[in-house]
């Protein structure tokens, strides 16, 4: 969890107290709260001692509490005391009436852990009792890498974390359904179970190149991440060429993968052509799938291809008129 | 206080001298009249020095057919080229023949610009007007691009990033993918050098820089450097590019391994322009005593390419890579208009040469 950086957490001074209450003391930085706070922890922590050297035991905490919903601690004996309720994410104070059941309401308890609960009458007693992540609500989803070759194998992970409403992972085990759909392909839907809140799956890219829509739902909750499956290196790479006098027109068949997949627009495609006056060469980018490029030549010549370490067909050029 | 009157006329007087002499007053002075044909070359060249356009056009021979504007965009550059952000530093003149009132000298020009010093040789026509010699300027008409719409439709990626205020689980877009494909280390004498080549294996563009780690046999570092401007940087999808890594003072005998690092990020880029690179040649230059690779650029695209870098990356017999040359061409590359260009390589090298490739790097003004 994140600490907010205006906060800091005032860890009492006497390491017995610290390891009986090893929960964060917060106070604003340099604020009279922070002092408030550090006597409050001096003097609980003596009052704690005290307490667990008289053995006594005035509270009863309920066995299983869900977080954000709120629920009873029953304490004994009769008087006035204190009660102090100590959570991972806060603290709280209140003056009780011993023998009374003490309300803690659903905004002091929505963040799951271990909480203490001690009450103080003539003598202090505590407890620790744990709050469970409430019902789960949103999901976290992150899917990896966000592009991806076509036809790799295991090549997409997908990891869902599950939360409730107040963003505490929820441990139970849980139902993720993860469905990935592809234009003009069939959908791939598998479903799995959080391990200690987290749920995942590896899925090979398809031969199909596109956009990946990759879903986990819990519920109604949903999330979408896109996993763009893009083209391998170009497969037999071929040109074309005609002669116009001085100058050749070269142009690629439309350029695939071995797949069948189109090479995406942009993609660098290396011309190079070799005549009397020497070589010329031009890296021209795929435009609808093709690169075409207008070269200069003089007498006979040959004109070869290549895309990245895909190399294409080599054509001789006859000298002209 | 006339005292101190005195020292500060002194003292502008002091610093007005120092400045004439280093902007090569000392030098137009001597030259002051053009009595051979080496002085003429020299009196030209003192106030191209100086920027005193007017001055040197007016020590022209062939003013009847070369504009005054023609002779400066020559000299000073035009859309703002490389020459538009450079100064003449040096220039050696030396004759190269002289009959009756007609001579032939050849000028190396040095200039002082934003990448680094570059050398510019010419031969200069110098002819004898009465007792005076003049240089008859190469006539060198400004390229002019005739009014025309010229449909550009290439692609251009951008990009969206994951913001400050995402989810932590929010996606991001990866960096590409890129990979080394060759490593070659050369023991220069005095230098080793590394060079090889880089392919993008991604489909989106990636701006890209190698690293090399020299280590001694414990896999101690030993010397680390980068391949700074001897790299094409922006790389689009499957382009290949040369890179050079220099590690002066260093010998091959004391590296037990290089350690090679490629990072790549992903940028915004356009396809265009594209450069077509014709007419090259590797040989020997007669002016310059070099082995040269010479060619033309050709912008086949809209827009004019303010600064281009060229590439060169020599093979063996074997495909291996070489050697990798680097020269910035000074003039702006204009549409379909050829600009030359040449790079040299060293002469060990040249005799190794089987073939090579050229790719080309440009700068935009108010483009990264």
């Amino acid at each position: 969890m994140m600490q907010n950086p205006s906060q800091r957490i005032v860890i009492p001074s006497d390491p017995a107290c610290r390891k009986q209450f090893p929960l964060p003391w917060v106070g604003s930085e340099g604020s009279g709260v922070r002092r408030r706070t550090t006597v409050a922890t001096i003097i609980l922590c003596t009052v704690m001692m005290a307490a667990i050297s008289a053995g006594a035991q005035q509270l009863r905490v309920p066995a299983s509490a869900i977080a954000g919903a709120g629920f009873a601690i029953t304490t004994f004996g009769s008087g006035n005391g204190t009660f102090y309720l100590l959570g991972p994410a806060g603290a709280v104070k209140k003056k009780i009436q011993l023998g009374s059941e003490v309300q803690v309401d659903e905004s002091q308890a929505r963040s799951a852990g271990r909480y203490t609960a001690i009450v103080c009458g003539d003598s202090c007693s505590s407890m620790n009792f744990f709050v469970s992540a409430a019902a789960p609500a949103k999901l976290s989803f992150i899917v990896h890498p966000s592009r991806v070759p076509v036809g790799k194998a295991d090549a997409i992970s997908a990891v869902a974390f599950a939360f409730d409403k107040y963003r505490n992972l929820v441990l139970t085990p849980i139902t993720v359904d993860f469905r990935v759909t592809l234009k003009d392909a069939p959908e791939v839907a598998r479903s799995e179970e959080t391990k200690d809140g987290i749920a995942w799956m590896r899925l090979a890219s398809t031969k199909r190149g596109g956009l990946a829509d990759v879903v986990a739902s819990l519920g109604s909750n949903s999330d979408k991440r896109i996993v763009q499956q893009v083209p391998s290196d170009a497969c037999n790479l071929r040109i074309h060429a005609t002669r116009k006098v001085d100058k050749i027109e070269v142009e690629t068949d439309p350029v695939k993968d071995c797949s069948g997949n189109a090479v995406p627009d942009g993609t660098i495609v290396s011309f190079t052509e070799m005549d009397e006056d020497g070589k010329s060469t031009v890296d021209a980018p795929l435009k609808r799938g093709i690169a075409k490029v207008t070269m200069p030549i003089r007498g006979a010549g040959t004109v070869s291809v290549a895309s990245g370490v895909a190399i294409g067909n080599e054509i001789r050029i006859g000298g002209g008129s | 206080m006339k005292l101190i009157a005195f020292g500060i006329i002194a003292f502008t007087v002091v610093m007005v001298a120092v400045g004439w002499f280093m902007s090569g007053g000392l030098k137009r002075e001597e030259v002051h009249s053009a009595a051979t044909p080496e002085e003429a070359v020299q009196l030209v060249l003192s106030e191209v020095k100086a920027r005193n356009w007017d001055q040197a056009y007016s020590y022209l021979a062939n003013t009847a057919d070369l504009d005054e504007a023609d002779f400066v965009h020559d000299l000073a550059g035009t859309d703002g080229s490389l020459r538009t952000y450079s100064s003449l530093d040096s220039y050696d003149v030396w004759p190269l023949r002289k009959q009756g009132d007609e001579a032939r000298m050849r000028a190396r020009l040095r200039w002082s610009t934003a990448v680094g010093p570059i050398d510019d040789v010419r031969d200069l026509k110098v002819e004898r007007h009465g007792n005076l010699w003049k240089v008859a300027w190469p006539v060198v008409k400004t390229a002019r691009v005739p009014p025309q719409v010229i449909p550009v439709n290439y692609l251009r990626w951008d990009i969206i990033n994951r913001g400050a205020g995402d989810d932590w689980g929010e996606q991001n877009v990866d960096s590409p993918n890129v990979r080394i494909v060759s490593m070659n280390a050369i023991d220069r004498g005095n230098e080793v050098v590394i060079v090889g080549e880089i392919v993008n294996e991604d489909t989106v563009p990636a701006y890209v820089n190698v690293n090399a780690v020299l280590q001694d046999e414990n896999k101690n570092p030993i010397a680390e450097e980068g391949s700074f401007d001897n790299i094409a940087h922006t790389l689009l999808p499957r382009q290949v590019s040369p890179y050079r890594i220099d590690f002066p003072g260093m010998r091959l005998s004391q590296v037990k391994s290089v350690r090679m690092d490629a990072k790549a990020l992903l940028v915004p880029a356009s396809a265009d322009p594209v450069i077509a690179v014709t007419n090259q040649k590797l040989g020997k230059d007669p002016a310059l005593g070099k082995e040269v690779l010479q060619g033309q650029l050709v912008n086949e695209s809209g827009q004019i390419v303010n600064i281009s870098q060229v590439l060169a990356a020599y093979y063996d017999s074997s495909g291996k890579v070489i050697w990798v040359s680097n020269g910035y061409v000074d003039q702006a590359l204009l549409p379909n208009t050829p600009v030359n260009f040449g790079v040299d390589l060293p002469e060990d090298i040249a005799a190794k040469v089987q073939s090579y490739r050229v790719t080309v790097n440009h700068y935009n003004v108010g483009q990264s």
